[in-house]
C-alpha cells in the first residue's frame, strides 16, 4: 500500500468514526421488548409502521427483565434505551425508585380507556398474559389435569412437573393446590403462616419438579416428554400449537394473569417520540391486530372490543377464561420478592 | 536537566499508559466499586438526615416517640431527588419487607398535608406503631455496615448487635457457596482425569490426528450456548441418545436421570471447560524435549516408570495451571447449571445475578462477589505456594 | 562392503590407549544390518564388530546412517533385518531399558525437574539399588567429575559443560556394557569442546570403557578414537585406526571427507612390491604406495596430503614435478601454497621458516611414494 493510500484510508476510517459518534449522539428511538415471536409481531404492527410515520428508524432490542438492568441504565445518566416493556413489579419498583418518566395520559386519551391495572402513573398497559397449567393433549388423553390439585397429585399423574424457578407463581399455585380459593391467595400469602403453608405444600412435590427459567423451556420439556405437565405462558402455548401443530392444552381456572406495561426511562433523549410511540402502540386500530399473531389480551378497551370473536376466546381477557383466574399482585411481590427469593433458594438448597 | 535514562523510563511509562488506563477502568475501578458497595450504607441517612439524628439517640427500647415521627415527616417534606429516595426505600425494604408500600404511602401523605401541619403516622399506616419498623430504620442509618458481608455468609446482627446465624429457612448462601466450590472441584477433577490422557495423546500424535483431536476439544468454545444446550438435551434427556443406546444394548431398562440434576451439570460443564485443561497441559508437553523419554529408557526405566518419573512430573505444572483455570472459570458458571441443572445445582453466581439484576441490591451482590473473590484469592495463593515448592523427586 | 576386522597398523597402538593390542575379540556384533524408512535405505546390509574397551567413532556426513546404527544399539530403532549380539547373545529385540547401555544425547536430555544428584541417581533408582548404596555411588560419581558443589542444582542452572558432564556421569554411574554417544560435544564452544575431548579420552583410559561415539567432526574422531568407521550412504567406507584412515584412505570418499587432499587421475603402469608406477593423465609419472590390488592399465587416483608435498628449487626425488607458485597464504603455523605445472594443480602446506615463496616462482613439488595412496576412482 502506498503512503498516500494509507493516509486516505486512515482519513476514511476517522471520518467513519466521527460519523458513528455523531449518530450515537443523536440516537434513534430504541424500544425494548421480550424477544421471540412476540417481538416479531410487535415489529410488524408497531415498530415498522411507527418508523414510517416518524420518518426516522426505530431500533428494537430484547431483554430478560430485572429491575437491576433498568437501574444500571438510568443511573448511568442518559440511558441508551427509551421505551421498555416491563412486568408488574418492575413497573411498581421503578416508579417508586424514580426510574421512569411520568406518562402523559392526555396523549393516550385518558386512563379510563384502559383496564385499571394498565393505567399507571409510570406505565401504559401493553398486554395481558397468563401463566397457567399446561400439558400435552397428545400424551394425556383419558384423564387430564383440571386444577392445581391435580398438578400436585403424583399418584394420579406420575411423572415430573415443570415450574418456573423462583417464589413468584410457585407459592400462589401451591396455596391453590392446598385448597385456598383463587380470590384469597394473596390474603393468605400476606401472613407468615400462609407463606409457611405454601412452602410446606411445595415440599410435597419438590423431588418431582423440573425448574425452568426461560419461557421457551417449558415447551421443550413438554414436547420431549421430560415432564407430564408444566406451568407455561399462554402466548407461547398457542404459538407452538399453531406453528408446530402440537396439541398442548391449557387450564384457565387457577391461572394468574398479569399486565406488561410500556415505560419511558428517565432522562430519555427521545422522550417525545417515546410517548408518541406508546400512543401509537395503544391506538385501537393498531393494538387490535396483535391477537392475530399471539394470544395476549389487550389492555386498551376499544382495541379489545375490536378483536374477532374466534381470536378473543383464546385470550386471557376472555370472560370465560377469567373465571377463577387470579390477577398477579404486584404490590405484594414488590415488597417481598427479595426476602422470599432468599427463602426460596434456601428451601431449594435443603 | 533530564538524564537520558530518565527520559527512556518516562517514554516506557508512556507506552504502558494505555494498558494501565485499561486495567484501571475495566478492572480496578469496577472491583473497587463493588467492594465499596458491599460495605457502605449511606443512602437512607442521605435522604432522612433529621430522622437519622433523632434515631441515633433512641435506645431502641420502648415505643416510638413523637419526636421520631415529627423528624421523619420533616425529612419527607424536603424536596429530594427521586432516584436517591428510591435507593433509600429499596435499602429499607431489604432490611424489612414492607417499607416500599409504607414509605411511598407516608411520603405522599407528608407532601400532601400542609407545611408545618402535624401528622399522625399511625393513622396513615398502622405499621408505624410497630417499633420493629423504627428499629429497622435505625439499623439502616450508619454510613458503613457489615450487614451485607454477614448476610452473604448467612449471618446477621441481632437486636443487641451480636453476630448471630440467620434462620436456615431464610438464607442458604453458605450452602450454595459450598455447593459452588464442590461442583467446581468435581468439574476440575473430571477435567483433569479426561484432559491429562487426552493432552498426552494429542501431544504424542502427529499430523491430521493431532489436528482433529485439538479441534474436537476446542469445538465447545466455538459453539453458541444455545446450540450446545440443544445438543445436551438431545444427548442426555430420558429419550435421548445415551439413554436410548443404553436401553438398546440392554444395560438399563429405565432411563438414567442424566439431565436436570448434578450429573447433567457436571457433564455439561466438563464438556465446556475441557479445553482450559487440555491446552495448558498440551502446550506444557510440547516443550518437553523429545529425547527425554528415550533417555529414561536408556537409563533403565520401563515405559510405565518413565511415564511416572519423567513425563508426569513434567506435565504437572500444566495440569496445575489447567486445574486452576478450570476451577476459577467453573466458580462463575450459572447459565449452564440453570439450563441443565436441577433445583439443587444452582451456583452462587445465580444468587449474585439475582441481587444485581433482579433486585438492584448491589450491596448484597458486591458482598457475595467479595467473599467469592477472597476465597478464590486464598486458593490461588495456596496454589502459588504449592507450585513453587520443589516438584516430585524421582525416588 | 565387508570390512575385515584387522588389527590397526603398529603405529596406531598406544596412541589413545592400549586396549586394542593383539587381535580384537568381538564384544558387540552387528551382522547384515539393514534399515529402511519407506523406500529410503538408511543402513544397507552393514557389518560391524565392536571390541571390548575400544573407543570407536562412527564418522560421516549427516544422513549417512551413523546415528541410526547408534539408535539401533540403544534400542530406539529396530533394524529391518539383521542381528545384533552382545557377548554372543541376541539383543536386537530387547527393549531399550533392558539393554544396560549408557546413552549420552546430543542435547544431554537431562531431566529438567530433577537436581544433578537426582539425575545421576535415576538409573540406580530404576535398577532398585538400595538408597544408601545409590547415594554413595552417586556421591562418588559426582565427585569424580568434580560437580559436588552443584549437585543440588537443576539442569537449567548449569553451564553447557556442566550439563555435559552430568549427562556423562548419569550414563556411566550404572556401569553399562557400553557407552553410546550421539554428537555429545556438538553444542559446546570450540575451547570447551577440545577440553572435553581430552577429559573423555582420560575417562575412557581410566575406566576401560567401551565407547561408541557418533560425530561428523573428523578432528574429534581423530583425536579420541582407537578406530574410526567412516560412513557413507548407509555403508561403512573404511574402518581403521585414525592413522590408517588419514594416511591411507582406501576410497575416494574417505580421502576427500577426512582432511584435505590432492588427487591426480592416472593409470597403473608397473608394479614393484607395495610400490607401483602410475602414469598421470596429465603426463608425469608418479610412484606410489599400494594397499589394494590393481591390474596393470587400470584407472586409478593418487591421493597426496598437502602437508606431505615438499617444495624445493632443485630435486632428484622419486616424485618431483616442476611447478609454478600461483598463490601463497599465510596460515600462522604454516604457509599454504597453490601450485600448477606439469598439467596438474595442487596445494602444499609448507613450513614457513624454510623460505618464502614468491608468486610466480619456479619450483619442484616433491612427495614420498610411501605417503601417497592409490585409490580406485
Amino acid at each position: 500500500m502506498t503512503l498516500k493510500r494509507t493516509i486516505s484510508t486512515i482519513g476514511a476510517a476517522g471520518l467513519a468514526l466521527s460519523l458513528a459518534a455523531g449518530a450515537a449522539s443523536a440516537r434513534d428511538l430504541t424500544v425494548v421488548s421480550w424477544g421471540g415471536n412476540y417481538q416479531d409481531a410487535q415489529k410488524k404492527i408497531y415498530f415498522e409502521p411507527f418508523a414510517q410515520k416518524l420518518g426516522k428508524p426505530v431500533l428494537d432490542e430484547s431483554w430478560d427483565g430485572g429491575i437491576g438492568v433498568i437501574a444500571a441504565k438510568v443511573k448511568a445518566g442518559e440511558p441508551n434505551w427509551d421505551v421498555v416493556q416491563v412486568e408488574t413489579e418492575e413497573l411498581e419498583l421503578g416508579c417508586t425508585d424514580g426510574f421512569y418518566e411520568k406518562i402523559d395520559w392526555d396523549k393516550l386519551g385518558g386512563k379510563d380507556k384502559f383496564l385499571a391495572a394498565g393505567a399507571h402513573d409510570c406505565g401504559v398497559g401493553a398486554i395481558v398474559w397468563s401463566t397457567m397449567l399446561s400439558y400435552d393433549g397428545d400424551k394425556l388423553k383419558d384423564s387430564v389435569p383440571t386444577s392445581w390439585v391435580d398438578f400436585w397429585d403424583t399418584g394420579k399423574f406420575p411423572g415430573k412437573r415443570g415450574l418456573r424457578r423462583g417464589p413468584k407463581y410457585s407459592l400462589e399455585f401451591a396455596l391453590m393446590a392446598d385448597g385456598v380459593k383463587p380470590a384469597d391467595v394473596y390474603t393468605v400469602l400476606r401472613t407468615p403462616e400462609g407463606i409457611d403453608r405454601a412452602f410446606k405444600k411445595l415440599d410435597e412435590i419438590k423431588k418431582d419438579v423440573v425448574w425452568w427459567e426461560a419461557g421457551a423451556q417449558p415447551l421443550q420439556l413438554l414436547a420431549s416428554g421430560e415432564v407430564v405437565m408444566t406451568t407455561a405462558y399462554n402466548g407461547r402455548i398457542s404459538g407452538i400449537n399453531k406453528t408446530e401443530g402440537k396439541h398442548f392444552k391449557v387450564v384457565w381456572p387457577g391461572s394468574i394473569y398479569a399486565i406488561d406495561s410500556w415505560v419511558v426511562l428517565r432522562n430519555s433523549p427521545n422522550k417525545n417520540d417515546a410517548m408518541d410511540f406508546i400512543a401509537f402502540a395503544s391506538a385501537p386500530e393498531n393494538q387490535s391486530k396483535l391477537p392475530e399473531y399471539i394470544a395476549y389480551g389487550l389492555p386498551q378497551k376499544e382495541a379489545a372490543a375490536a378483536v374477532p370473536a374466534n381470536l378473543a376466546a383464546d385470550l386471557p381477557t376472555a370472560e370465560a377464561n377469567l373465571v377463577d383466574a387470579v390477577a398477579l399482585d404486584g404490590a405484594f411481590w414488590v415488597d417481598n420478592v427479595e426476602e422470599l427469593t432468599s427463602r426460596f433458594n434456601a428451601w431449594l438448597a435443603q | 536537566m533530564m538524564s537520558s535514562a530518565m527520559r527512556a523510563r518516562l517514554r516506557a511509562l508512556g507506552l504502558i499508559m494505555p494498558l494501565m488506563a485499561f486495567l484501571l477502568v475495566f478492572f480496578v475501578w469496577p472491583l473497587a466499586t463493588m467492594m465499596v458497595a458491599s460495605v457502605t450504607d449511606g443512602t437512607v441517612r442521605g435522604v432522612l438526615p433529621q430522622t437519622a439524628t433523632v434515631l441515633a439517640k433512641w435506645d431502641g427500647e420502648g415505643p416510638p416517640t413523637p419526636e421520631m415521627a415529627a423528624s421523619l415527616v420533616t425529612d419527607l417534606r424536603m424536596p429530594v431527588d427521586s432516584l436517591a429516595f428510591g435507593d433509600a426505600v429499596r435499602r429499607l425494604n431489604s432490611e424489612l419487607s414492607g417499607f416500599r408500600s409504607l414509605m411511598s404511602r407516608t411520603a405522599s401523605a407528608a407532601k400532601g398535608a400542609g407545611e408545618g401541619q402535624a401528622l399522625d403516622l399511625v393513622a396513615i399506616d398502622p405499621r408505624w406503631g410497630d417499633a420493629k419498623y423504627w428499629l429497622a430504620m435505625k439499623r439502616a442509618m450508619p454510613l458503613y455496615t457489615d450487614r451485607y458481608l454477614l448476610a452473604a455468609v448467612d449471618l446477621e446482627r441481632d437486636a443487641s448487635g451480636n453476630v448471630a446465624g440467620l434462620d436456615a429457612n431464610t438464607s442458604a448462601n453458605r450452602q450454595i457457596m459450598l455447593r459452588t466450590f464442590l461442583i467446581a472441584a468435581s468439574v476440575t477433577l473430571l477435567c483433569a482425569a479426561i484432559g491429562l490422557p487426552y493432552a498426552l495423546i494429542a501431544a504424542a500424535s502427529k499430523g491430521w490426528v493431532r489436528a482433529i483431536l485439538l479441534i474436537a476439544v476446542l469445538l465447545p468454545l466455538w459453539t453458541s450456548l444455545l446450540v450446545r444446550t440443544a445438543a445436551w438435551f438431545i444427548l442426555l434427556q430420558n429419550e435421548g441418545l445415551i439413554n436410548d443406546a443404553l436401553k438398546t444394548i440392554g444395560l438399563i431398562s429405565e432411563p438414567l436421570p442424566l439431565i436436570f440434576n448434578r450429573t447433567g451439570v457436571i457433564i455439561a460443564m466438563t464438556h465446556v471447560l475441557l479445553p482450559f485443561m487440555v491446552l495448558p497441559i498440551y502446550s506444557g508437553l510440547l516443550t518437553i524435549p523429545a529425547n527425554l523419554m528415550p533417555a529414561a529408557a536408556s537409563l533403565g526405566a520401563s515405559r510405565i516408570k518413565a511415564f511416572r518419573h519423567v513425563l508426569l512430573p513434567l506435565a504437572f505444572p500444566g495440569l496445575m495451571s489447567g486445574s486452576l483455570l478450570v476451577f476459577m472459570v467453573a466458580l462463575g458458571y450459572y447459565i449452564t447449571p440453570a439450563l441443565v441443572g436441577g433445583a439443587n445445582d444452582q451456583m452462587i453466581s445465580s444468587v449474585i445475578a439475582f441481587f444485581a439484576t433482579g433486585t438492584a441490591n448491589w450491596g448484597m451482590a458486591g458482598a457475595l462477589g467479595l467473599i467469592l473473590l477472597v476465597v478464590t484469592t486464598v486458593l490461588y495463593l495456596v496454589y502459588g505456594r504449592l507450585s513453587r515448592s520443589p516438584t516430585m523427586v524421582a525416588t | 562392503m565387508r570390512v575385515p576386522l584387522v588389527p590397526p597398523p603398529a603405529s596406531a597402538v598406544g596412541r589413545v590407549n592400549a586396549c586394542c593390542e593383539g587381535p580384537l575379540s568381538a564384544f558387540i556384533n552387528l551382522e547384515r544390518i539393514s534399515k529402511s524408512f519407506g523406500t529410503f535405505k538408511v543402513v544397507d546390509d552393514l557389518d560391524l564388530e565392536i571390541a571390548k574397551g575400544e573407543f570407536l567413532s562412527l564418522l560421516g556426513p549427516s544422513g549417512s546412517g551413523k546415528t541410526t546404527i547408534l539408535m539401533m544399539l540403544a534400542g530406539f530403532v529396530e533394524p529391518s533385518s539383521g542381528a545384533i549380539t552382545l557377548e554372543g547373545k541376541r539383543i536386537d529385540h530387547l527393549p531399550a531399558h533392558r539393554r544396560n547401555m549408557g546413552v549420552v544425547f546430543q542435547n544431554y536430555a537431562l531431566f529438567p525437574h530433577m537436581t544433578v544428584a537426582e539425575n545421576v541417581a535415576f538409573p540406580l533408582v530404576m535398577r532398585g539399588v538400595s538408597k544408601t548404596e545409590a547415594a554413595e555411588r552417586v556421591a562418588r560419581a559426582i565427585d569424580m567429575v568434580q560437580l559436588t558443589h552443584i549437585k543440588d542444582r537443576k539442569p537449567a542452572q548449569l553451564s553447557g559443560g556442566q550439563q555435559q558432564r552430568v549427562a556423562l556421569t548419569r550414563a556411566l554411574v550404572f556401569e553399562p556394557n557400553v557407552v553410546l554417544m550421539d554428537e555429545p560435544l556438538g553444542a559446546l564452544d570450540k575451547q570447551l569442546r577440545e577440553h572435553m575431548q581430552l577429559e573423555l579420552r582420560e575417562l575412557h583410559r581410566r575406566l576401560g570403557l567401551t565407547i561408541v561415539f557418533v560425530t561428523h567432526d573428523q578432528g574429534e574422531a581423530l583425536t579420541m578414537s582407537n578406530r574410526i568407521a567412516v560412513f557413507n550412504a548407509g555403508q561403512i567406507e573404511q574402518l581403521a585406526s585414525p592413522e590408517a584412515i588419514y594416511d591411507h584412505p582406501e576410497t575416494r570418499f574417505v580421502a576427500e571427507f577426512i582432511g584435505e587432499t590432492n588427487m591426480f587421475a592416472g593409470k597403473v603402469e608397473a608394479r614393484d612390491g607395495a610400490r607401483t608406477k602410475i602414469r598421470l593423465d596429465a603426463g608425469p609419472m608418479v610412484e606410489a604406495y599400494l594397499t589394494t590390488e590393481f591390474a596393470s592399465g587400470a584407472a586409478a587416483l593418487v591421493s597426496v596430503r598437502p602437508e606431505r608435498v615438499g617444495l624445493s628449487e632443485t630435486s632428484n626425488a622419486a616424485n618431483a614435478m616442476p611447478v609454478k607458485v600461483l598463490d601463497t597464504v599465510y596460515q600462522g603455523d604454516h604457509m599454504r601454497v597453490r601450485l600448477a605445472g606439469s598439467g596438474v594443480e595442487m596445494v602444499a602446506k609448507v613450513d614457513r621458516k624454510t623460505r618464502a615463496w614468491a608468486v610466480g616462482a619456479e619450483a619442484f613439488a616433491t612427495f614420498n611414494p610411501d605417503e601417497c595412496t592409490v585409490i580406485a576412482p
